[in-house]
């Protein structure tokens, strides 16, 4: 389902020239559960930005599903990401002003999707996730682990093929953190492919396949195919 | 994405931050109050100038002696006074068939005196014609009766506000008014009409046209006011008149014609080009405005970055995000456009109520000018934030909180 070839991506910090990842090759199976660890500055980052299609490789090949995403314009680019891709990230980036429904129907506004049919999907999915009675609350009315729930509950509203996790429980407690784990976990149960970055060496061991990232080179595969 | 949906989220975005969105209508709001206010002064005031000469009367010719052009040729060996217009000239012009009325007048001032009441007032000879010429009305009695111009008449026709302070509240009709050290009966009154471009005709007198150059011991006439028999005849009167008093003045064009038509096109010229030159000032509180707008919108967007870079990372392209910053300006500035109309009426209001007598109103244009005005200052000006919007590095600009 995912394949990278060859991938490269140079930042440019002042004069100097910070390879954030070389040579990458990497693929991944339809519904894996793969943990992506190392230490900070380790490109893990990088690499789940480029999985995401939120930032361009420098060098290397692209394949999602058998699409040739590197040769993708934007709104192309943009397609992929609304229907193939769907982003947990560690500070929620949930909007503020918008309450949990709508920060859930967002994905849906902006694929067009109309209003009843969103109402629908909305309630169901925010019910399935224990969130029933928090449909009118802002964000700021929400725990953290209520965020998160909310924060998945969008990334999967358009049944996306993969799940992209950045720290998903890096900002939260442990029981919260445990709560969201499983939410993902049943969801990759369900065929959702989980790719997740994580500092905790706990969490990376429940994964089925562990990357390790050091320096932009991935030093350690236990599960490579290629 | 939906038109409806576009709509709402930007303004649930505009609602968020109160203060950002209040200072960028009561920018907008500004811009457009004073753009539609200067305009429909300066329109206004167009109105009452042309108003005003309208009042005068419609395809009028003013006779005025003397020259105001020069033709050339060598300068006269001896000075050269111009001739005068005489009540001659005034009756030869009655032979052109452009012509159909025409008011000689003689202008002055004398004392007017009721027994002891004495008032120095201006005092105009004229003929019948002169009423409806100058669209004048009775108020009480006729006016001077028609007839041969030559003869005079000790009959006089006084203004409403002369009748009130010669008079007080008596009758005035039938009764006799002294003017210089003649004796004239009052026949009528005139209407109360105000003020007609600074001429008060409640303040005048007017005499036949033959006593009236006895009165003042003079021949000749202040002016001639023409009427030709329509708009069509007004250049062919203008012609008849030159030819008809060059021939009475031995070949000399001693006379200046003034049509009203050109007086008041002329007028008219001038207040457009004032009107648009103020509402040209005006709007440059307008890009003030814009400027504002996109400062604001700037600033909106860094502090919103994160909120774009999850747009993206949900699907959207650069150019769902460059609309949806676009239509935030644009219903800003419509709503500011709205604010500053009713602020402009409000504004309008007052100033009519204090000067009733100008008649103002705002231009029937002006809304539609200046919305375009305000939607155009927004979308031109949301054009750079909603690019820098568009542009934001998705993976950066999530990275941080």
């Amino acid at each position: 389902m995912i394949r990278l070839r060859n991938i490269e991506r140079v930042f440019l910090v002042g004069e100097e020239r910070v390879h954030a990842l070389r040579d990458i090759e990497f693929s991944a199976e339809k519904g894996e559960y793969i943990a992506i660890m190392g230490p900070s500055g380790s490109g893990k980052s990088t690499l789940l930005n480029i999985l995401g299609l939120l930032d361009r490789p420098d060098n290397g090949i692209y394949e999602l599903d058998d699409i040739m995403t590197t040769s993708l314009d934007d709104k192309e680019q943009a397609d992929v990401r609304r229907h193939k891709i769907g982003f947990v990230f560690q500070f929620f980036h949930l909007v503020p002003r918008l309450t949990a429904e709508q920060n859930v129907e967002l994905p849906l506004v902006l694929a067009g999707v109309d209003k009843a049919e969103r109402r629908k999907r909305v309630h169901e999915t925010l019910e399935a996730f224990g969130l029933g009675d928090r449909i009118n609350h802002r964000p700021d009315q929400l725990s953290g682990g209520q965020r998160q729930r909310v924060a998945i509950a969008r990334a999967t509203i358009m049944k996306p093929s993969v799940i992209l996790a950045d720290e998903p429980t890096g900002n939260l407690d442990r029981t919260s953190g445990n709560d969201v784990v499983e939410i993902l976990e049943e969801l990759n149960d369900q065929g959702m492919a989980l790719i997740m970055v994580t500092h905790d060496p706990e969490l990376g061991m429940r994964a089925q396949r562990r990357i390790k990232m050091v320096d932009g080179f991935i030093e350690e595969d236990t599960g490579n195919r290629v | 994405m939906r038109t409806r949906d576009i709509a709402l989220f930007s303004m649930q975005a505009a609602s968020a931050s109160r203060g950002r969105t209040s200072l960028m209508l009561l920018a907008m709001a500004i811009g457009v109050s004073s753009v539609i206010l200067l305009i429909s002064l300066g329109d206004s005031a167009r109105r009452y100038v042309i108003d005003q000469f309208a009042s005068l009367g419609t395809n009028l010719l003013i006779v005025i002696p003397g020259r105001s052009e020069t033709t050339g040729g060598p300068p006269p060996l001896l000075g050269e006074t111009p001739r005068d217009l005489t009540l001659d000239d005034a009756i030869a012009l009655k032979q052109s068939t452009a012509v159909r009325r025409v008011a000689p007048i003689i202008a002055g001032s004398a004392p007017v005196s009721v027994k002891q009441l004495e008032r120095e007032m201006i005092v105009l000879g004229s003929s019948a014609d002169l009423f409806e010429v100058r669209r004048l009305t009775m108020g009480q009695g006729s006016f001077l009766p028609p007839g041969d111009l030559d003869r005079g008449g000790n009959i006089c026709v006084i203004g409403s506000k002369g009748r009130k302070e010669l008079f007080g509240n008596k009758q005035a009709l039938g009764k006799w008014v002294r003017i210089g050290d003649r004796r004239f009966r009052v026949i009528g009154v005139l209407a109360d009409t105000g003020v007609s471009l600074g001429e008060d005709m409640g303040e005048v007198v007017i005499i036949p046209v033959a006593t009236a150059q006895s009165l003042f011991n003079r021949v000749s006439l202040f002016r001639i006011v023409v009427e030709a028999i329509n708009e069509d005849a007004i250049g062919r009167a203008k012609k008849a008149i030159l030819s008809i008093i060059k021939a009475r003045h031995e070949g000399e064009d001693d006379i200046t014609v003034i049509t009203q038509d050109a007086v008041l096109a002329t007028f008219d010229r001038i207040f457009r080009a004032l009107t648009l030159t103020v509402g040209g000032i005006a709007a440059i509180s307008l890009v003030v405005a814009g400027i504002m707008i996109m400062n604001i919108m700037l600033v909106s967007i860094s502090s919103r970055r994160s909120e774009i870079g999850l747009l993206k990372a949900l699907g959207a392209p650069q150019s769902q995000i460059m609309g949806l910053f676009l239509t935030e300006s644009a219903l800003l500035s419509i709503a500011g456009a709205l604010l500053g109309f009713i602020l402009a009426f409000g504004a309008m209001e007052v100033l009519a109520g204090f000067f009733p007598e100008y008649s103002l109103a705002l231009a029937p244009w002006s809304p539609v000018i200046a919305t375009g005005l305000a939607l155009a200052t927004g979308i031109i000006f949301g054009v750079l934030p909603a690019l820098r919007a568009a542009k934001l590095e998705p993976a950066l600009a999530l990275s941080r909180r």
